[in-house]
Parts: structure tokens; sequence; C-alpha cells
């Protein structure tokens, strides 16, 4: 058996052998995180800023936003989270049918949260409260009100961005998964697609109270 | 030149074995490597291209200022020179270029490993850093960007007519070569090490890279959101700068020096290695303070994140706040003094040899202390209000950058070239470039210390007759510090079809990358090294041995 | 369903070879229990908008939110089972984003020579 570990078809020419891969793999894996951190962090940051130099407006335009839909997106990518965490578990156990299962889990919760974004941005492009020519806001706040909406749709998008890049990873790790690829003792690409997926989940954990429940509700 | 040659390894002529640029041929070989060397060369190809691109600009910016009326060009032109150079330079040369080709060609090397620990994401970075560079090209001939290589809004966002949008993509897109680089290198020297190569006998090279990564990873992210909000600004109205709408443009100041103060490090550190592994081998003598130094490399990062305000002074910060970027920009110069000191120290009662890579080390060390003094000067509040956007701070970050990190890549190219090529280059010829690069520099950017302290303003294409004295001064060095820049070209060129055969070690340097042959075949190393030597053991006729 | 006894899974066979750290699973019971917290911080996320806590408005939310992300940091990424270096990393990247918001809103609350806190050129509320 210790041949077959010397020469596991995973393991690359340039490492010792597969526990030194995967922790290099894992350690780029959370640098490249970190960096997503900052990224994010950029928009966070000018959140920020605004949120406390405009207030009232802020409150005002996060009212518009539907709150019951952003909560059913949030539950169901910390579900969604759930199954990736589930499928990951799965693979260290060397259960192929159930890292399929909770992979396409992970796929139809992430591409329900998609739909919904889909459906409120939508609501936003008819009420007028997509920033630019045909901006349309009642009251004094709507300057500040459309650095709202700016925000809103730059951190969002951005955020869809990154489920619209994982979901066919995800895709790809569940036909790899039927085909007996992953392992106890290489499942690596499932971990790090999970580390990926989990930091999407937080990054819209810290979004929804920041975006939807502004001021009283 | 003495040269010491490994008995094991013979000098011979590099074609009559085989190694990382004979093992195979084609074009497809190169543009499908993975070998961590043949990128290294990948990126000095792109990187040369894009100096001499950034050069071109520079030279017409000094040809417009031979003059005091703006003659030769028309102002919204020179805006889109001055833009255009600092762009290129700084996204495109300085930024990857010491990581990207030495970087990238010794570090596996230097710490006994076959390759990165991602040699596919690290050809990626390559591609991505092309990618990026061909969107500049774009925008650059499709009208050119005049808004400063500082994209300040509302001028960016909202005004300007140029290519702010291409230029931007290049630079979000070039950024991303830069953050994997950095994640390779770091994963590299924390999971890659040869047994027995601990920390703290790791080459101060490899700490200065380690450094640098952190600030790749941690600083460039912030850019390229920042970038990406300005687009999107531009493109699709997402107004979060505008003032129209309650925006404030000194967020996007906080929000770009916050990664651009960290990227002068990027642009510094790297040289600093080289340096340290120069000083070192030609004062044929272990580094002065070596843990000292390794610090100041992890300190200089982490303290250059801490800084950037510095650069709003006059922008509508808060006075308190100018006040404390003030005083923290006074404690990241210490670092930096004190490697100055060690690497004095390093040379003192050493058997110093003035080789080429000598040259450029000792002329470095002389640029780098008047930039990073005159950094002392700006960085004080009363001061900079005074000299903020004139020449001053312009001959300032030159001495930094051109001073220092130029001289420092040229350094290691010719510290490794031997190593890199399997060639000497021609000695004589490469230390009068060395010296006319020295001599041009110190001529282009002096007068403009004084040009800014008597007040004339930066990015400006016209001035006042009184400053026309200095100006011609400044224009007649940069034409010198261009032959010195030119000269490299041709003669290693040259070498690689007529220089000498290399020796594994011609300069008798330690390290592991000396011993392999000259230039290493595509594994680095048939068996891994075990290492027994602390660093730099140049002890008086004592081999280094690797087990 | 697998087991949801706290074993680690060690491959025997695998052994010493691959020289890294045996893959920790974590029980089941414990995704399920940091799943329901997740559900209920969420739930609780909405409540607290509905609450006036005056000044302490935004540091309930975040504080939920903090929380939520804590446990998906350790449990479902692992970190709590992680070597140090990746905590450290973890711990690295929240200091900075702290480091980047922090300092900048530290220009928009601190005096100017006028006395005046903030931009001048911000209308504020």
């Amino acid at each position: 058996m210790s041949e077959a570990a010397h020469h596991h078809p995973a393991l690359a020419h340039h490492f010792e052998n597969l526990g030194e891969q995967k922790e290099a793999s894992s350690l780029g894996m959370w640098l490249f995180i970190a960096q997503e951190v900052m990224f994010f962090g950029g928009m966070f940051l000018a959140y920020t800023v605004y949120r406390n130099l405009y207030p009232a407006a802020f409150a005002e335009a996060s009212h518009h936003l539907d709150w019951k839909l952003g909560g059913i997106n949030t539950a169901v990518l910390i579900l969604s989270s759930l199954t990736m965490a589930l499928a990951v578990r799965a693979a260290a156990l060397g259960n192929r049918k159930q890292i399929v299962l909770f992979l396409i889990a992970t796929v139809v919760l992430g591409s329900i949260f998609l739909g919904v974004k889909v459906v409120e941005y939508g609501d936003k492009f008819e009420h007028h409260l997509v920033p630019g020519a045909h901006f349309q806001f009642p009251g004094p706040n709507a300057r500040p009100a459309q650095i709202f909406y700016s925000l809103y749709f730059a951190m969002t998008g951005l955020h869809a961005l990154h489920m619209i890049i994982g979901i066919p990873i995800l895709l790809v790790l569940a036909w790899l998964a039927h085909r007996g690829r992953y392992t106890p003792a290489y499942h690596t690409p499932v971990e790090m697609t999970g580390l990926y997926w989990h930091f999407v989940d937080i990054v819209w954990i810290f979004l929804f109270p920041l975006l939807y429940l502004v001021g009283p509700h | 030149m003495t040269t010491t040659t490994s008995p094991l390894i013979p000098a011979a002529a590099p074609r009559q074995r085989t190694h990382y640029l004979n093992a195979n041929y084609g074009v497809l070989s190169w543009l499908l490597t993975t070998d961590h060397k043949r990128i290294a060369i990948l990126y000095l190809v792109t990187i040369s291209a894009m100096f001499f691109l950034g050069g071109s600009f520079a030279v017409a910016i000094r040809l417009e200022l031979v003059t005091p009326a703006g003659d030769l060009f028309q102002s919204e032109t020179y805006n889109k020179l001055f833009t255009m150079h600092g762009i290129v330079m700084v996204f495109f040369f300085l930024i990857p270029s010491i990581p990207a080709v030495l970087g990238n060609f010794l570090i596996p090397l230097m710490i006994g490993a076959r390759d990165l620990a991602f040699p596919k994401l690290n050809l990626a970075s390559w591609y991505i850093f092309v990618f990026g560079a061909l969107f500049s090209l774009y925008a650059i001939v499709n009208g050119g960007v005049d808004t400063g290589w500082t994209f300040y809004p509302p001028y960016s966002t909202s005004f300007s007519n140029t290519q702010v949008l291409a230029a931007g993509l290049g630079i979000f897109i070039t950024g991303f070569s830069s953050i994997l680089t950095g994640l390779n290198f770091i994963v590299t020297i924390h999971k890659m090490r040869a047994p027995g190569l601990t920390w703290f006998r790791l080459p101060l090279f490899v700490w200065a890279h380690y450094a640098t990564s952190l600030i790749m990873v941690l600083g460039t992210p912030v850019i390229a959101v920042t970038i990406l909000m300005v687009a999107l600004e531009r493109t699709l109205h997402l107004g979060i700068f505008d003032p129209a709408l309650g925006g404030d443009p000194v967020l996007f100041q906080h929000l770009f020096w916050f990664y651009s103060h960290p990227a002068v490090y990027i642009m510094i550190l790297p040289a600093m290695g080289v340096i340290s592994e120069v000083v070192t081998c030609f004062s044929r003598k272990r580094i002065f303070g070596y843990e000292v130094i390794a610090a100041s490399s992890m300190a200089i990062a982490i303290f250059g994140f801490l800084v950037w305000g510095h650069h709003l002074f006059p922008a509508g910060q808060s006075t308190y706040a100018g006040v404390v970027f003030s005083l923290l920009s006074y404690l990241v110069a210490i670092p930096s003094a004190i490697k100055v000191f060690n690497w004095t120290a390093t040379m003192y009662k050493g058997s110093i040899k003035l080789d080429t890579p000598m040259l450029y080390a000792i002329g470095f060390l002389g640029l780098f202390t008047i930039g990073g003094l005159t950094g002392l000067f700006v960085a004080a509040v009363g001061v900079d209000i005074h000299v903020h956007d004139t020449y001053f701070v312009v001959a300032h970050f030159h001495y930094i950058m051109v001073g220092g990190a130029i001289m420092g890549y040229l350094g290691g190219l010719h510290f490794w070239w031997p190593k890199i090529s399997g060639r000497l280059y021609p000695e004589m010829w490469a230390r009068v470039a060395a010296v006319i690069v020295f001599v041009g520099f110190n001529l282009t950017f002096f007068p403009q210390f004084i040009l800014g302290y008597l007040g004339m303003p930066r990015r400006y294409h016209a001035y006042t007759e009184e400053f026309q004295v200095l100006n011609v001064m400044s224009s007649a060095g940069a034409s010198i510090l261009g032959v010195g820049y030119l000269l490299p070209m041709f003669y290693f060129a040259w070498s690689m079809r007529y220089g000498a055969p290399a020796p594994a070690n011609p300069w008798g340097a330690t390290g592991l990358e000396w011993q392999t042959p000259s230039p290493p075949v595509t594994e680095n190393f048939p068996v891994q090294p075990v290492v027994v030597d602390e660093a730099y053991e140049y002890a008086k006729g004592r081999e280094v041995t690797v087990v | 369903m697998t087991a949801t006894t706290e074993t680690d899974v060690h491959e025997h066979e695998h052994g010493h070879e691959h020289g890294g750290r045996h893959p920790h699973v974590v029980p089941l019971l414990t995704y399920f229990l940091v799943f329901g917290a997740l559900m209920v911080g969420t739930y609780l996320t909405v409540w607290a908008a509905g609450q006036d806590f005056g000044r302490f408005n935004t540091v309930v939310a975040l504080g939920i939110a903090v929380t939520k992300a804590t446990l998906v940091v350790l449990f479902f990424m692992h970190v709590k089972y992680s070597p140090r270096l990746t905590q450290l990393v973890v711990a690295v990247a929240v200091a900075f984003l702290a480091l980047l918001i922090g300092g900048v809103v530290n220009d928009y609350y601190s005096p100017r020579l006028d006395g005046q806190m903030g931009p001048a050129n911000i209308r504020r509320e």
C-alpha cells in the first residue's frame, strides 16, 4: 500500500508526499480567502463610512429592500453551507454517493439563492431604484440613498458573481466524485471548494443585516 | 575576478549537457512550461518590454521639460504621458520586477525545492500579467489616460473622457498576477524548505520575498476593489465616490493609498533582499545582524500598512489623523535605516570586491539613504504642505524606486546572470554601465529636489523661466541614464552567444542555488539537499558543505 | 448514515506515507448543532432589527453576525481543528480588515484644525 501512496496519481512531482501537498493546498486556499476578505473589505469600508455619514438616508433606503426575501436567502445559503460541509465529510469517509448528493444539494440551494436575487433585482429595476439616470427616490434623502443603492448593487453583485463562479466548480466536483476521483486519502479539491463556499456564505451573513435591516424594522 | 569552481561540477559549455534551457525546444515548450525558471525568463522578457515602454514616456516628458514653454506637447497630451509613465512603470515593471524574475527563478533553488508550490498557478500568473498588460496597451494605443496614475475621482469617474476603464481593468487584472505570485511564494517558503533549512538559515533574499508576498496578498485586493468601484461608477453610474450624490472623493484616496503605500514596499523589499546577498558575498563576510535584518523585513511589511495617510496630508484628512500618520511614517523608516547600518557594518573590515553587482549595491546604499531621508522630510506635515505635488516628491520617490529598486534589480540580474544563463557577462562593460547609470541617475534626479524645494509643481508641462537650468540638467542626466540602461540589454544578449561558460559558483557565494550547475537542470536538485550550515558561512577558507 | 462518534479516521495503510495530519472528521451532531445555531442567529438578527437598543443597535446586529461567522469559520471551515498556521492566517486577515476599516473611519471621526469633525465637504445629516 505504501507503493500506492508514493505514486498516488494525484501527487504532483514537486511534493514529497500527499500530506505536504494537502498542507500546501490548504495554506494556499486560506491565503486566497485572506485576500478575498480584503477585497470585499474595501466595499464594506465604503459602506461603513457612508452609513455613518447618512444614517437616515441609509435607513430609509434599506426599507425598500424586502427583508423577508433577504432572510429566506440567508437561510438558504446557511443550509447550503451545511450541505457543503456534509459533502466534505462524506469525502473524508469515502462515501461516494453522499459526496455527489450533498454537492448537488449545494448547487441547488445556491441556484435558489441566485434566483431570488434575480427577482429582487428585477423589482429594484421596476421601482426605479437602480442608480443612474432613471433613479427615483422620494424625499430629501434621494442622493445619499443613491449611494446606498450603488453599494447594494456593487456588494450583492460581487457576492453573486462569486456564487456564479462557485456553482460550475461544484458541478465539476460532483462529476469527478461520481467518477470515483475522491477518496479519504485524497479529496483536497472538495475541501478547498468548501472553504471558498463557506467564505461566500460568511460575506452574506454580514450583508444581510447591513443592507436589509438598517434602521427600525 | 576569481572563480570558485566546485570540483564536482565542471564548467562545461552549457550546450554540452541538458539543463532547463535546452531540455525542450519550441515555442509551446516555453508557453506551456510549468518550470519556475522558464517562467522567470518569460517574465524577464515581458517586463523588460514594459520597462522600455514606460521609459519612452519618460523620454517624452524630459524632452518637453527642456524648455519652459509647453511647446512640444499640448497639456492634455502631457497629462497622458506622465499618467502612462506612472502606470506602466509602477504596475507593469516595478511591482513584478524582482519577485517575478529573480524571486521565481531563485526561491525554489535557494530552499532546495524542485519548483514552487503551485507551478501551474505560476504560469497562470504570467498569462494574467500579460493579459492585463494588453489591456493597458489597448488603453495607450486608443488615446491614453490622463488622470495621473493615481486615478483620483471625481475626475477619473465623472469627467475624464480617456481610456480610464481599459487602463483600470488592465491594472485590476495584473493585480491578480501579483496576488497569486505572493500566495505561491508564501506557501513555498512555509512548506517546501529542504531538511535542515530552518527559518533562520534562510537567505535574506527569501525573507525579503516572504515579507513582500504578505503585502502582495493582503494589499493588492484593496486597490483591485477600488478600481472596480471606479469602473462601476464610470459604466453603471454606481456613484460611490460621486460628490454630486454626497460621495467623498477622499474616501477613494484612502482606499487607493491603503494599497499604494505598501506597494512601494513591494518594490523595495526584494531589492533589499538582493543587496543582502550581494553585500555579504562581495565583502566575503557573514552579514552583520542576520536576525535583525530578517525582522526588519517583516517590520517594514507590517508598518508599511500603517502609514498611507501621509499621501493625504493636504487632501482634507483630519489634522489628528495627519499627526498620527506622520508619526507612524517616521517609525517605518527605522527598520530600513537599521538595514543600511547592517549592510555597512557587513562591509566594515570585509574583503571588498568591486564587481558589477557590488557596484550596484554600493550605489543602492547611497541612493536609498538619500531617498529614505528625504522621505522623512515629506513625512513632516508642516514640510509636506509646501512640497506636496512638487518635484521634491518626484525626486524622493525616484531615488527610492530607481536609485533603490532598479539598482537592486540590475545588481541582482548581474549577480545571478551566470546561474540563469550559464554565461558570464563582460565585466568591463557591465562596470562601465553601472557607473553610467549612477552618474546619469544623480544628474537626472538630484536637481529635482532643488526644483521642488523652489516650488516647481509636478505634472505641469510648462514652468517659469527660473527653473530652466535645473530642468536642462535633469533632462541631460536622463539621456545618460538611458544609455546606462540600454547597455545591459546589449551585452546580456551578447553573452548568451559569446559569453564565457559560467561555472557553478563564479562568485564563490554561499547558498544552495550556487550548488547547482549553471544553468540548473529542470528539476533543480536530482537529490534533495540536506542543509547543515548556517547562512552566509564566509569564514576564510571554509567550503560550504551540503550533504 | 455514518457513525457519529468522535473518532479520527486513520488511514492505517497510508499511515505516515502522506506525512501530513490525519484528517479529522467532524461529528454529524456538531454540524447540525452549528446549523441550528446559525438559523437561530438569523432569526435573532431579524428580531433585533425590530427592537430599539439605542446606540447599540449596530453593535447588536454586528455582534450576532460575528458570532455566526465565527461558528462557520471554526466548525464548517474546520479552523478549530486546523494547524496554528491556518489560525494565524485567519487572525491576520481579520486584523487587516479591522485596520482598513478602523484606520479610515478614524479620519471621519477626528477633529480638524477648525475643530470640526469629519470632512468639510460632506454635509452631515
